[in-house]
């Protein structure tokens, strides 16, 4: 019985190591991905011991069971036996799954800890989730940035098609070196989220008001997506999260980049608060932004959600108070989804928006809003 | 009748368990505390000041000391560390200091929420005096250093070589008693106007 | 351990009179006539016939919600119903099948079979049994009506995480922690009842090991349910008095922290497991040994495996937290305390093994039932037992894998054996025996249907799918097209089981004998078929 056993169980081990074998080629469909950190491969590893175990148990009991079903059918004229107890039996099959509990327990625990250690990090990154949006925050350097899904409205209206990447694409990707520590610091500004690239075999919730960490020491330059796991509200399946893993070299040049581009908006914002924008050219910068950002929740016909989220169009903010209606922009409402767009979007932005919120769906209240208007109440004037 | 007593006993018995469970239910906000206090399970630090022990100072060891800040959600602030990284000796009493302005047209008040990763390291976090202690308001306009004064406890183990300590602000506003009341102590003298 | 066997195996009770020292005849036989008889019933049978009818009628509302579901997910893109509504969709499809249809069906078998199973005329508070069912649809009129407000019902999922659930959730969330509290005043009430009925109510000689499984998984449930319903209803509270009052428990800009809502929700959450599973380990464990015409394999090492699950199921709560942010020593103490579970599990299933060894079986349609579940409740077990482990549980958590976890073990588990016992028990119930050709219909279009359901969304859960998405990534879409399909037919096979209760109800069909099946044994098969309106005025003698 026991010999039978055994080799049931190899047998199913072999089974398995050809999926293995396959399932590494063909990443995809069906099974975990072995990742590109030594610690998702640990994690694929563990997995597939844990499906072999399982697999081996699961053709050893039905093989008995479908064995007794054949063999012990009344059809066949079988008399039943009366036994209904047997110590021996009954102690061995409460061990024996005892100490295949534990030997499965250690290998486990040792991953487990090496992934908790996240300690000595060549790099630290602070990612905030927030509805339904990423912000990557990079501690060593000047760089920030939000990270938006870039799939366009219309593929997830059926209206045009979708791309390959459909939902799995954003904008602006987190970019990391390749063989380097990289430790995430994780918090939410609103909901609870959950940063997850399983290329990493990295998942981790964003508690707001609370600081989780996790890391990653990527082998492979490449694109890696994922999905936030937790579910965050209406547009929970809209927030991907692509990490773009480059050469150190490659990097550290994209940080310079990154930092000059920042100079030079900078600037610009500088420029243009001296300028004044046309109708024109701010309602078509407004819709564009205005779809990007805030009709997730207003809605593209700028009628809310009723009960859920207000409505922009007819609203006593957007058709009369252009102050408050700034603000609200700017700084977002205490105790609402509303969050504040100041430090997200740039001034030009902003007073785009204001101004095709003002003007669109009827709003028709012909107010211009220059991106000094805006600097002016961001800075309390 | 003896079968109906018995069941009504029971009952009796079984309705005490069910309102001792309801009553479980809130005692483990309290517990849930403890338990995080003895295990730094979710990284909170001390909520009131901690008296400095003067202990001795380990000079052949070396913590560093991040500082994250952050607003949370619908709170306007401008909020940052004015030392975004410090190496001290544990032991060593150290004070740093956090910016804030409200470029608001509201005066509001705020609560800063401290969290600490890795979680354990909390526990060896000891702050004698922290904006974070109590509410913080500020007029339109104003702004304000506020200090914090912290060591490391020379318990803190080997293996922690570097913790992070964020600071949230939210906005509370609604739940504060009168914000008109409320004096900043650490208000910078003149309006940033 | 020898008189342990020979009750299980024999429980040759002698329907013997004037042993019953407190009962004195103020039955009369006569059925009440109208709507009155089941609004005022206090009868354990009536009472019994409701609960399974209104779970019944919950599964299938329940059922069109998940229809919904997998409309909308048949293809990639947004069809049908936009995010929000989806969110209300999973959200209240939990609810509803969780505290609607599942624990109902169990209470509603309790009610049923526990009387009649101990030698008991009838539950011991019978005119409390009566409130705690018609409660109920008020508690699901509530639920379902905050559908219909604007902004729409409930959409932060059943577990409704803080802050979702407060700060950013609609005025509907007022609803649902009323009809919350309903629900679990409902359920405490029943399981008072079933607890003072099985410790009280017993007729001479039925003595504790004497008891049939299912009385002894139903005891176990209902203390289970006494402590960790309050739990529930104590966080609901916590919800609302931090939307609507100000509190700030799980608010940090309060001084509070959202991770400790999972910690009390799933304090509640994971006995509300085994809540939703011991009873049908107590329904498998009288209906295999019944067509295995042989008594059960080691009787008493399952009861002491289902009150060791009972007592382990507090201490895993946080294996569905593991990605919170804890201390790894937490982490491995849930990892441990969660495999662990899998022992008496095991123990179960090898035990319904070993009692089919060397049997002499027969496979009516319950036994066709039961063995589907001993199957796909193992794999949902073996997928539970893969989660248990934290490192790949980071890979696993919050995908379609758990979905399919979770489904195989409710679905094909608790939802598989109700409908087991109910093949296995309505003869009885109403003397004539059910359309043996339609439940074979109703039984294989469910088992495949439910198959090509669930068994794929392990793939695409592997494969990196968040659950709770309206929406997903291209490669995601042949497996959910497959899902879908299999979602409708199993959807559609339920109104085969429809067809054939209502048949059924009305007493269409061969009658039957009092023992029903070949080789049923206890108590309720020594009464005759259909079961009178009243049975056990004078208690049985059990030997």
């Amino acid at each position: 019985m026991r010999r039978l056993a055994k080799s049931a169980l190899t047998a199913c081990m072999m089974m398995s190591s050809g999926v293995y074998a396959e399932a590494q080629q063909a990443v995809s469909d069906i099974n975990l991905r072995p990742g590109v950190t030594d610690i998702s491969s640990q994690v694929y590893d563990l997995h597939m011991m844990m499906f072999a175990i399982c697999v081996g148990i699961a053709v050893l009991v039905f093989g008995v069971m479908f064995i007794s079903m054949y063999l012990h059918r009344k059809s066949r004229g079988v008399k039943p036996a009366n036994f209904h107890e047997n110590v021996k039996v009954e102690i061995a099959w409460t061990v024996v799954p005892f100490i295949i509990l534990i030997v499965m327990a250690i290998p486990a625990a040792k991953t487990l800890i090496a992934m908790e250690d996240t300690s000595a990090p060549d790099m630290t990154v602070l990612v905030t989730g927030s509805q339904w949006k990423w912000h990557y925050k990079y501690m060593d350097s000047d760089v920030e940035y939000y990270s938006l899904l870039a799939t366009r409205r219309e593929e997830i209206e059926n209206k045009y098609d979708k791309r390959d990447n459909y939902l799995l694409e954003v904008d602006r990707p987190l970019v990391i070196p390749t063989g380097q520590k990289v430790r995430f610091l994780i918090t939410s500004d609103d909901v609870i989220h959950s940063w997850w690239v399983p290329d990493f075999a990295v998942k981790k919730d964003a508690n707001p008001g609370f600081i989780n960490e996790a890391w990653t020491r990527v082998n492979e330059p490449g694109i890696y997506r994922g999905q936030c796991a937790e579910l965050c509200g209406k547009d929970h399946g809209f927030m991907p999260i692509v990490v773009i893993a480059k050469e150190p070299a490659e990097y550290a040049q994209w940080v310079s980049e990154q930092e000059e581009m920042r100079a030079l908006a900078r600037e610009e914002e500088q420029r243009l608060l001296a300028m004044n924008m046309d109708m024109s050219e701010l309602m078509a910068e407004g819709e564009r932004v205005y779809n990007a950002v805030c009709a997730g929740c207003h809605m593209p016909n700028g009628e809310g959600l009723p009960g859920v989220f207000p409505a922009i169009k007819g609203s006593n903010l957007a058709l009369n108070d252009m102050p408050g209606h700034i603000d609200i922009v700017l700084n977002g409402k205490t105790g609402t989804a509303m969050q504040a767009f100041g430090n997200m979007l740039s001034l030009k932005e902003l007073a785009a928006v204001v101004t095709y919120q003002r003007n669109a769906w009827g709003n028709n209240t012909g107010d211009v809003v220059q991106p000094k208007d805006v600097n002016a109440i961001a800075k309390g004037e | 009748m003896a079968l109906q007593s018995e069941n009504h006993n029971m009952v009796f018995r079984l309705v005490i368990i069910t309102c001792a469970m309801f009553g479980f239910g809130f005692a483990m906000v309290p517990l849930y505390d403890v338990f995080c206090d003895i295990t730094g399970i979710n990284g909170k630090t001390n909520e009131t000041a901690v008296v400095y022990s003067a202990p001795e100072i380990d000079t052949s060891r070396e913590v560093a000391v991040e500082f994250i800040t952050r607003t949370h959600k619908g709170m306007p602030w401008e909020f940052s560390a004015t030392t975004q990284r410090i190496v001290v000796h544990p032991g060593e009493l150290n004070t740093v200091e956090f910016y804030v302005r409200n470029p608001a047209r509201r005066d509001i008040v705020a609560q800063a929420i401290p969290s600490v990763s890795p979680g354990t390291a909390a526990l060896y976090l000891n702050k004698t005096e922290c904006f974070c202690f109590n509410h913080q308001p500020l007029a339109a306009g104003e702004e304000a250093l506020m200090p914090m004064q912290f060591y490391v406890d020379p318990q803190i183990p080997d293996d922690v070589t570097v913790f992070t300590v964020q600071y949230t602000l939210f906005d509370v506003t609604a739940r504060a008693d009168d914000p008109k009341s409320l004096d900043n102590p650490f208000l910078s003298g003149s309006n940033a106007e | 351990m020898s008189n342990v066997a020979d009750s299980t195996a024999s429980n040759d009770a002698t329907l013997d009179g004037h042993h019953g020292d407190a009962h004195h005849d103020d039955h009369h036989d006569h059925i009440p006539k109208g709507i009155s008889r089941w609004l005022l019933t206090t009868n354990h049978k009536d009472i019994g016939t409701l609960y399974l009818w209104f779970a019944f009628i919950m599964f299938l509302v329940g059922g069109a919600m998940a229809m919904v579901i997998r409309a909308e997910l048949f293809q990639p893109g947004m069809q049908i119903v936009d995010p929000n509504f989806f969110n209300q969709m999973t959200t209240v499809h939990g609810l509803i099948m969780v505290f609607g249809a599942v624990m109902p069906a169990f209470t509603g078998l309790a009610n049923w079979l526990i009387p009649m199973m101990i030698g008991a005329p009838d539950m011991a508070l019978p005119r409390m049994n009566n409130w705690s069912f018609w409660i109920l649809p008020f508690a699901f009129l509530i639920l379902l009506s905050s559908l219909f407000m604007e902004g729409g019902g409930p959409s932060f999922g059943w577990t409704f995480y803080a802050p979702l659930s407060t700060t950013y959730s609609n005025d509907s969330t007022g609803l649902f922690v009323f009809s919350v509290h309903i629900m679990g005043i409902s359920s405490i009430m029943g399981a008072i009842n079933v607890i003072v009925t099985i410790f009280n109510m017993r007729a001479p000689g039925m003595t504790w090991m004497k008891m049939p499984l299912f009385v002894w998984t139903w005891l176990i449930t209902a203390f289970l349910l006494i402590a960790v319903m309050p739990v529930l209803a104590g966080a609901v509270t916590m919800v609302l008095t931090d939307k609507y009052f100000g509190t700030s428990f799980f608010d940090a800009a309060g001084g509070g922290d959202p991770v400790m809502f999972q910690h009390i929700f799933w304090f509640f959450g994971h006995p509300e497991v085994y809540i939703m599973i011991l009873p049908a380990f107590g329904i498998i464990s009288q209906i295999i040994p019944t067509f295995s015409r042989k008594p059960l394999f080691g009787y008493a090492s399952m009861v002491y495996a289902t009150a060791s699950i009972a007592l382990l199921s507090f201490i895993v709560w946080a294996h569905h937290m593991f990605t919170t942010g804890m201390p790894y020593q937490a982490e491995i103490f849930f990892m441990v305390a969660t495999m662990l579970i899998s022992v008496p599990t095991g123990v179960k299933v090898f035990n319904w093994v070993a009692t089919m060894w060397r049997g002499s079986m027969t496979f009516e349609i319950p036994m066709m039932f039961a063995i589907a579940f001993v199957v796909l409740f193992t794999i949902g077990g073996l997928s539970g037992l893969m989660l248990a482990i934290t490192p790949v549980d980071f890979q696993y958590h919050d995908t379609y894998f758990v979905v399919a976890h979770f489904h195989y073990v409710l679905v094909t588990g608790a939802v598989f054996s109700i409908m087991a016992a109910v093949y296995y028990w309505l003869p009885k119930w109403t003397g004539k025996m059910f359309d043996i050709t339609l439940a074979k219909w109703h039984f294989w279009c469910s088992l495949i249907s439910v198959n090509v359901l669930f068994f794929p969304m392990h793939f695409v859960g592997l494969a990196g799918m968040p659950r709770r998405i309206p929406d997903y990534a291209l490669q995601f879409a042949d497996f959910n097209k497959w899902i879908s399909i299999g979602g409708f037919a199993f959807g559609l096979s339920q109104l085969i089981f429809l067809a054939l209760l209502i048949k059924a109800c009305r007493k269409q069909g061969e009658p039957v004998s009092d023992q029903v099946w070949d080789g049923a044994e206890g108590l309720e098969w020594e009464i005759p078929s259909p079961a009178p309106y009243h049975t056990f005025d004078t208690p049985p003698v059990v030997k």
